[in-house]
């Protein structure tokens, strides 16, 4: 019985064996129907190893080629990544559009961008926080200057907002804390601004990372917007670059970057130093998040009868792994 | 430019003061707009057709004027002053018998004659959301508005409102429940009104009948509705939120039939094909869309550059629109398909259509048939519409071995 146990694998092997180097008809069984663990286990673990050696001797067939052209070999090709496979997104916007151009010149921030209004930062967090939460709000204190942090008393966020605006506050930010960790954001430009709601992952703290420099002086730090293509993500970039007053303190060699790709922001903060004219070195201070955008809502907060300009809706908008809206 | 206007099916408002046209059938969009220079305060508010042909566009911009574009012309005509700026914006825009009726949001009606005198001016109220006009008794027209309840006016006896709604019982709780109507729609062939409001009701009054309170409410997920539109087929409304949820409710029952999915934003402007089942929406993500309420499928799908507030769907361009929704239509066709009001047939021969008109057609009427695409030369046949199938078909026959 026991032979007859071992020799059955070996057999449908050999079945297994002549169909996958024929392989041109498709498998008339397939591993799942095999009840017994061990054997479909054995299986599938034969089934691999034909797979690596085909795909080893493919790519040794292929090198082979390639040496021989020597010279006149075509290039490789670029592997494909996701970021290549991107799905083109129609709202791209084209530097030279003259209507997205005068859309953007006459939105919420054109007074930010026109020079009219400094930054003013006002930093609370939802109710009751964690010793996590507030150090994260003290930290991003320090990050963005001229922002100020406040101990959230329960208050309602609409009757905040006319105090805040009465007394020339630009941004109201809200770290939203849930079992003792920052997981979100919301981020209100004031006058009459839109609302980003973001979700927050991955909070680092000063003390936590590795190799950093010291902390951030009160120099004001340059921003790096990266990867906001989309229309969406260029009002999205405008947001975060308001933070910021415009004009950034090169001699303090700060930079604030936001670096967007597939739809999250990574937030990182670094102090750089010429070495030479081509090399530069960096030290990472301060904190690090990502931002992921769940909505974007048409003026100041008011979740329940705002107009919202943009809501991720997961089932509709992240069927495809190469669709990106930001 | 007017070859350009000539092709558009769908006017589009934007908050950059840009009307936009577009052709589905070419798949393109136009802008067209004064000059180079835009200001924000040309923000589109409201649009209305300016005649029952179609040919004329009323725009009403944020600094209260009034700019008539015509279709045909491709440029803007007119432009009217009708207010200012601290009256609010405007909340609707209508024609009747070449005078123009605009609404405001701090209430003031106004009825604007040819000459510079303008004769009734009406107070509905302050904090108007929407002003519309009744299509079939033009002299009506409702009003409704944030704590401001719908009423239904007549411009001839502009002293009083004919019928105000009285506000629900109180709820559960015993508190009174806030008013906000957002958008309303006459329902064809009977007196009854459709409301849609801030707090995601929709309620449905009837003015002829002696209660004041609505005939019909029902609820619509948890963000206020802003726009509403009635489609082609009876006993039903489309309405959409802020949150960019689209959905079909059935006005017997008060359920929910169905709910469109795609839209990112919140709408702003809804509007249903008046015999064809197609709806084209527009809000706050930039799109334009045109949707299939057969089967709540995607059309068309069009990116303009601004956000945008409203609507308009042109029904002359009827076969340029049905060429595009083959798979709404059964593969086979049913003879007959022609109804009352003559809605175009589907045959797989090369684009025959019945082109039927859209004003309410009598049982003894006759539907023109033409054959060819728009070749106003091909023959015209009439047949009556209430003719059975084997008397029709020879007749269409004809029309096809003719072209």
């Amino acid at each position: 019985r026991y032979e007859k146990l071992i020799q059955e694998p070996v057999d449908n092997g050999s079945v297994e064996e002549s169909e996958s180097a024929g392989s041109s008809f498709p498998p008339t069984f397939s591993l799942s129907t095999i009840k017994n663990k061990q054997r479909r286990h054995l299986m599938f673990m034969k089934l691999k190893q034909e797979k690596r050696k085909q795909k080893l001797e493919l790519r040794k067939k292929r090198k082979k080629e390639r040496d021989a052209l020597g010279d006149k070999a075509p290039p490789k090709d670029v592997p494909k990544t996701i970021e290549n496979q991107r799905v083109y997104d129609e709202t791209t916007v084209d530097p030279e559009d003259e209507e997205v151009a005068f859309d953007e010149g006459t939105d919420e921030f054109s007074a930010y961008f026109n020079k009219l209004t400094n930054p003013k930062v006002l930093i609370t967090t939802s109710d009751r926080p964690r010793g996590r939460t507030v150090r994260f709000c003290e930290q991003l204190a320090t990050v963005i200057p001229n922002a100020h942090v406040y101990y959230r008393r329960g208050l309602a966020l609409k009757r905040i907002i006319p105090q805040c605006v009465s007394r020339n506050f630009t941004y109201l930010m809200v770290i939203n804390e849930d079992r003792k960790v920052p997981n979100g954001m919301v981020l209100c430009h004031l006058p009459d601004g839109p609302t980003a709601h973001f979700k927050v992952s991955s909070v680092r703290l000063r003390k936590e990372m590795k190799r950093r420099g010291k902390d951030p002086t009160e120099h004001h730090p340059e921003v790096i917007l990266n990867n906001f293509s989309t229309r969406l993500g260029h009002s999205i970039g405008r947001m975060f670059a308001a933070l910021f007053p415009h004009d950034p303190h090169f001699v303090g060699r700060q930079v604030a970057t936001f670096h967007n790709q597939r739809d999250f922001i990574f937030f990182r903060f670094h102090r750089y130093i010429f070495k030479n004219e081509k090399r530069v070195g960096i030290q990472e201070l301060g904190p690090r998040f990502t931002l992921k955008l769940r909505s974007l809502q048409k003026g100041t907060f008011d979740s329940k009868f705002g107009e919202y300009e943009w809501v991720h809706k997961r089932h509709e908008m992240d069927s495809s792994r190469r669709k990106f809206h930001l | 430019m007017a070859v350009k206007s000539q092709l558009c099916s769908v006017w589009v408002g934007s908050e950059t003061g840009i009307l936009k046209g577009v052709s589905l059938s070419k798949k393109q969009a136009f802008n067209f707009c004064e000059m180079s220079c835009l200001t924000r305060d040309q923000e589109v508010c409201t649009m209305a057709w300016g005649d029952p042909h179609e040919t004329e566009v009323l725009i009403g911009c944020l600094n209260g004027r009034v700019k008539t574009f015509s279709t045909e012309k491709g440029i803007f005509t007119e432009s009217r002053e009708c207010g200012d700026l601290s009256q609010g914006r405007f909340t609707g825009l209508a024609v009747m018998d070449s005078s123009l009726i605009t609404c405001v949001e701090s209430g003031l009606l106004k009825v604007w004659n040819e000459g510079s005198s303008n004769t009734a001016e009406i107070n509905v109220g302050t904090g108007v959301c929407r002003m519309r006009q009744n299509p079939s008794q033009r002299h009506h027209v409702a009003t409704g508005g944030k704590e401001n309840p719908l009423k239904l006016w007549d411009l001839q006896r502009p002293d009083k409102s004919i019928f105000t709604a009285k506000n629900v019982a109180n709820d559960w709780l015993d508190l009174r429940v806030p008013v906000w109507v957002r958008d309303i729609a006459f329902i064809q062939d009977s007196n009854k009104i459709v409301t849609c409001t801030g707090h995601h009701q929709v309620r449905v009054y009837d003015p002829s009948s002696p209660q004041r309170r609505p005939v019909l409410e029902t609820q619509y997920g948890e963000y206020p509705l802003t726009t509403l539109s009635l489609p082609a087929d009876q006993a039903s409304v489309v309405v959409g939120n802020t949150h960019g949820q689209l959905a079909i409710l059935d006005l017997r029952k008060g359920l929910v039939r169905g709910c469109i999915k795609g839209l990112a934003g919140g709408v702003r402007g809804l509007q249903c094909h008046p015999s064809l089942p197609v709806l084209a929406s527009c809000g706050l993500d930039r799109f334009l869309r045109v949707h299939s309420l057969k089967d709540r499928t995607l059309q068309h799908k069009v990116y303009m550059k601004s956000r945008l507030n409203c609507v308009l769907l042109s029904s002359r361009d009827l076969e340029l629109l049905w060429l595009h929704i083959p798979q709404s239509w059964p593969a086979k066709p049913k003879l007959p398909l022609i109804t009352k009001r003559g809605v175009c047939a589907f045959f797989g021969v090369q684009g025959l259509y019945i082109s039927g008109s859209n004003l309410p057609v009598s049982s003894q009427s006759s539907v023109s048939c033409k054959a060819g695409t728009a070749d106003p030369g091909g023959p015209e046949v009439t047949v009556p519409a209430s003719a059975p199938a084997w008397k029709i078909l020879p007749w269409l026959l004809l029309a096809v071995w003719w072209n």
